[in-house]
């Protein structure tokens, strides 16, 4: 392969409220059986990268849970690997990493050690499948020093969280703004870039040198006249999950048909750590329309359009809609849940009302649970 | 030095023919069981919770589906620097090649590969039970008694003893004598092919025994040492424990799944049971849909509605078919409109729209009544059921068929039709 991978997964994002108290956003589980850095994983490996550096820093714990083998990705290799950099006190440094690109910086001897030309740096908060190689021909193509993955979003999409991005016609980029109050145009980046390894060494000194640590603001914007930014546009499905909202209706995109089928089952897979539970299982009194159920769970009540990810029980009588239940949540009898997005290892105890009246409610009880 | 304390045998050679067409095509080690299980993933996680970390699997018959499944035993943790698990078929040798010709003769071909552990001990198992079991309890029973072989045994009810091989035991547990399927049995210890082997003693036997034609551990191995006068004890077994020799008690252990609180429970976190998993996406079941005492596989969507059954992954239930008492295995694809009584449906089989199985009066089988019985419908894997068939009970189909096969778009009860199709 003519690329190395670099997946940024050390963000948090005020935008997730609650549920990045417990992890980082690229931890966070996605349709029912996955976290979001499956995608950017599953993607590398399936481009056949061999040799991926994942940057973590806030709240790595899940992550790094998640990351504790690199063999679901195929990335257990002698040539290359899966490798996982965390902030460290060094001789040259003691800081956190203070922006994507100061992060690169201080790694910047895993991208001098290695001998492939290229690297792709991707972020492990969108849920998307991509050949990254086909951006790569393009890149090559277009004689391009940096290529920018980005997606042309329907007129009703909020896109000031993104940046957007303005390209002529031969999809050069000639505007870039990072978070517009007003956006100019409603393509964005998809935090997908393509660059040649020995540029992007250059850039990130020179970055170094002038303290300055982001790579979209000092790389990107900075240089967009003085090298050669293009845009590849992405056709097929792309959401970005860094907010309760995105989060929420993105996996709710998995009960419909196409996108499922797309996912699971057109090649190539998306691959995830296997957690050996036993199926799911309905009991007397489960009634269940238009949902995802996750293995290890048990369903004794209903459920409605929602997700129902790993290993919960659902007791008898309960009601839950339009709901995402995240892992391990126990859920006890007579419980109405509506509109909610449970946490993770939660315990519900019977009886409970929990509805979102006005958007999406997010529920973290923490209540004890007394197992037999 | 390697050194390994015990190290595993497990016997995965046989056909297993009395699962009729479930076993035409794979060994039974390797037919689906619960949904996304196959057979020896039980006995492989019990290797590995119990410590056992060396295992060499014999096969034989139709080893493709085994060999892909263990691969480098992954999914069983399995895959180690010193041990692990190998597949160990029969070979070619300088004089006297053969096929593993019994049981004992499978362990004595692989002499070799168990020297090379220099193990104390040996533990010899088959591949075709249903149970948890710490073999390393097994293993300190074994040593406090100062056993040379010791037998795991069940205790049985009397009226169904002579079923089984029993064994006769002192106050001590100590084996005194054993009969083969005793007329009279004088006692209820059911063998269950699960033995502890001192190293040099089991290589003392089959080397003594190695001229024996059909080398058997129940036959010869245990006789020859029970003659020696080595001590022998009885280990009594009481846990879940389930022989699925047969469709009809296959179809039962999968059935005993779904109850509420089952008595053989995957949901524990103790003792988990390990398989390969392919497909990890979630299951979908649609609006309009009941899915009620049943366990589902990942990935598996469901539109239509199914009570009492066991779902493998990957399994497609087509709007307004009714599965009911059935086990379907993973990535079968069931049309619309259809009715599924009591079926077992093996792997990658397609039925069309408008096809019932399981229906009218039972008769029984014309060709093996012995094993089609107990009404129950058998598909064999990849077989292909066209639009609008009608079949019977006692009844079993194999092969890709066409409506041609089928005389006014019916299988009576009883009938068995098996089409070789170009891959057979």
């Amino acid at each position: 392969m003519r690329a190395i991978g670099i997946v940024l997964a050390g963000g948090n994002s005020f935008r997730m409220k609650e549920l990045s108290q417990k992890r980082a956003v690229c931890a966070m589980p996605i349709a029912g059986s996955y976290r979001s850095i499956d995608f950017a994983l599953s993607n590398m490996s399936n481009s056949h990268i061999q040799k991926v550096a994942v940057f973590t820093q806030y709240n790595a714990r899940s992550l790094n849970e998640h990351l504790s083998s690199s063999k679901w990705w195929d990335f257990g290799r002698k040539q290359g690997g899966l490798y996982v950099f965390t902030p460290a006190v060094t001789a040259e440094s003691n800081f956190w990493y203070r922006g994507t690109a100061d992060a690169i910086a201080q790694n910047l001897s895993f991208l001098k050690n290695s001998h492939e030309p290229y690297v792709v740096i991707a972020s492990g908060d969108c849920v998307y499948k991509m050949d990254y190689n086909k951006v790569l021909e393009y890149h090559i193509a277009k004689k391009a020093d940096i290529t920018v993955v980005c997606k042309d979003m329907g007129p009703e999409v909020n896109v000031d969280r993104f940046g957007t991005i303005k390209m002529n016609e031969d999809s050069r980029i000639e505007e870039f703004e990072e978070k517009p109050v007003v956006a100019k145009s409603n393509t964005i980046s998809c935090g997908i870039y393509v660059v040649r390894r020995r540029q992007l060494i250059e850039m990130i000194e020179k970055c170094a040198e002038e303290d300055r640590y982001d790579f979209v603001k000092d790389i990107l914007i900075r240089y967009k006249n003085m090298k050669r930014i293009y845009g590849y546009k992405l056709q097929d499905y792309w959401r970005n999950i860094a907010t309760v909202e995105d989060y929420f209706s993105t996996n709710m995109d998995f009960l419909n048909a196409d996108i499922r089928n797309y996912f699971f089952k057109q090649y190539p897979d998306i691959y995830s750590k296997v957690d050996d539970l036993p199926p799911a299982k309905y009991n007397v009194g489960a009634h269940i329309k238009n949902s995802l159920i996750s293995s290890g769970c048990i369903v004794n009540g209903t459920v409605e359009d929602s997700v129902i990810f790993k290993k919960t029980y659902i007791g008898n009588n309960c009601y839950i809609k339009n709901s995402i239940i995240l892992n391990d949540v126990y859920i006890g009898d007579n419980t109405h849940i509506e509109n909610c997005i449970v946490e993770s290892r939660d315990t519900i105890r019977a009886n409970s009302y929990h509805a979102g009246t006005d958007g999406i409610k997010i529920v973290v009880e923490r209540n004890d649970r007394y197992v037999i | 030095m390697i050194k390994k304390e015990m190290i595993a045998m497990l016997l995965a050679g046989g056909q297993g023919s009395r699962l009729g067409v479930l076993t035409s095509k794979v060994a039974k080690p390797a037919v689906s069981f619960g949904g996304k299980y196959r057979i020896i993933d039980f006995p492989l996680s019990n290797c590995i919770n119990s410590g056992v970390d060396t295992v060499g699997v014999l096969t034989q018959y139709q080893p493709l589906r085994l060999n892909t499944h263990i691969g480098i035993g992954i999914p069983w943790d399995l895959d180690r620097n010193i041990g692990g698990v190998t597949v160990l078929p029969p070979y070619e040798k300088s004089t006297n090649s053969e096929w593993y010709t019994g049981t004992a003769n499978a362990i004595y071909q692989n002499l070799d590969y168990m020297e090379s552990f220099n193990p104390e001990y040996v533990l010899i198992l088959s591949g075709d039970h249903i149970y948890k079991m710490d073999y390393e309890v097994m293993l300190d029973f074994h040593k406090e008694k100062g056993a040379d072989v010791t037998i795991a045994v069940m205790p049985v009810p009397m009226e169904e003893a002579k079923r089984f091989g029993i064994m006769i035991t002192d106050e001590n547990r100590k084996i005194t004598d054993f009969e083969e399927k005793p007329a009279n049995p004088r006692s209820n210890l059911a063998s269950m092919g699960i033995y502890i082997f001192n190293w040099k003693s089991l290589k003392e036997a089959l080397l003594a025994n190695a001229e024996q034609p059909g080398l058997d551990f129940g036959k010869h191995v245990i006789p020859y040492c029970h003659s020696k006068g080595e001590p022998l004890y009885a280990y009594e077994f009481t846990g879940y424990w389930k022989d699925v020799g047969t469709l009809n008690s296959y179809w039962q252990a999968n059935m005993e799944l779904i109850d509420i609180v089952p008595e053989f429970n995957l949901y524990e976190e103790y003792w988990k049971i390990y398989t390969r998993s392919e497909i990890l996406p979630p299951q979908y079941i649609a609006d309009n849909t009941v899915v009620e005492r049943s366990i589902i596989g990942e990935g598996s969507e469901v539109y239509g509605k199914v009570y009492n059954s066991v779902i493998g992954c990957g399994v497609t239930i087509g709007k307004d078919t009714i599965v009911r008492d059935s086990i379907i295995m993973n990535n079968t694809v069931i049309g619309d409109n259809c009715e599924l009584y009591k079926a077992i449906v093996a792997e990658n089989v397609n039925i069309g729209n408008y096809v019932k199985l399981g229906i009218g009066e039972e008769a029984p089988n014309e060709t093996d009544p012995n094993i089609y019985n107990n009404g129950i419908v058998t598909i064999g894997e990849r077989s292909v059921i066209p639009d609008g068939i009608t079949v019977g009970k006692n009844s079993c189909i194999f092969g890709i068929t066409t409506e041609d096969d089928f005389k006014d778009k019916y299988l009576a009860s009883g009938k068995t039709l098996i089409k070789a199709g170009d891959d057979k």
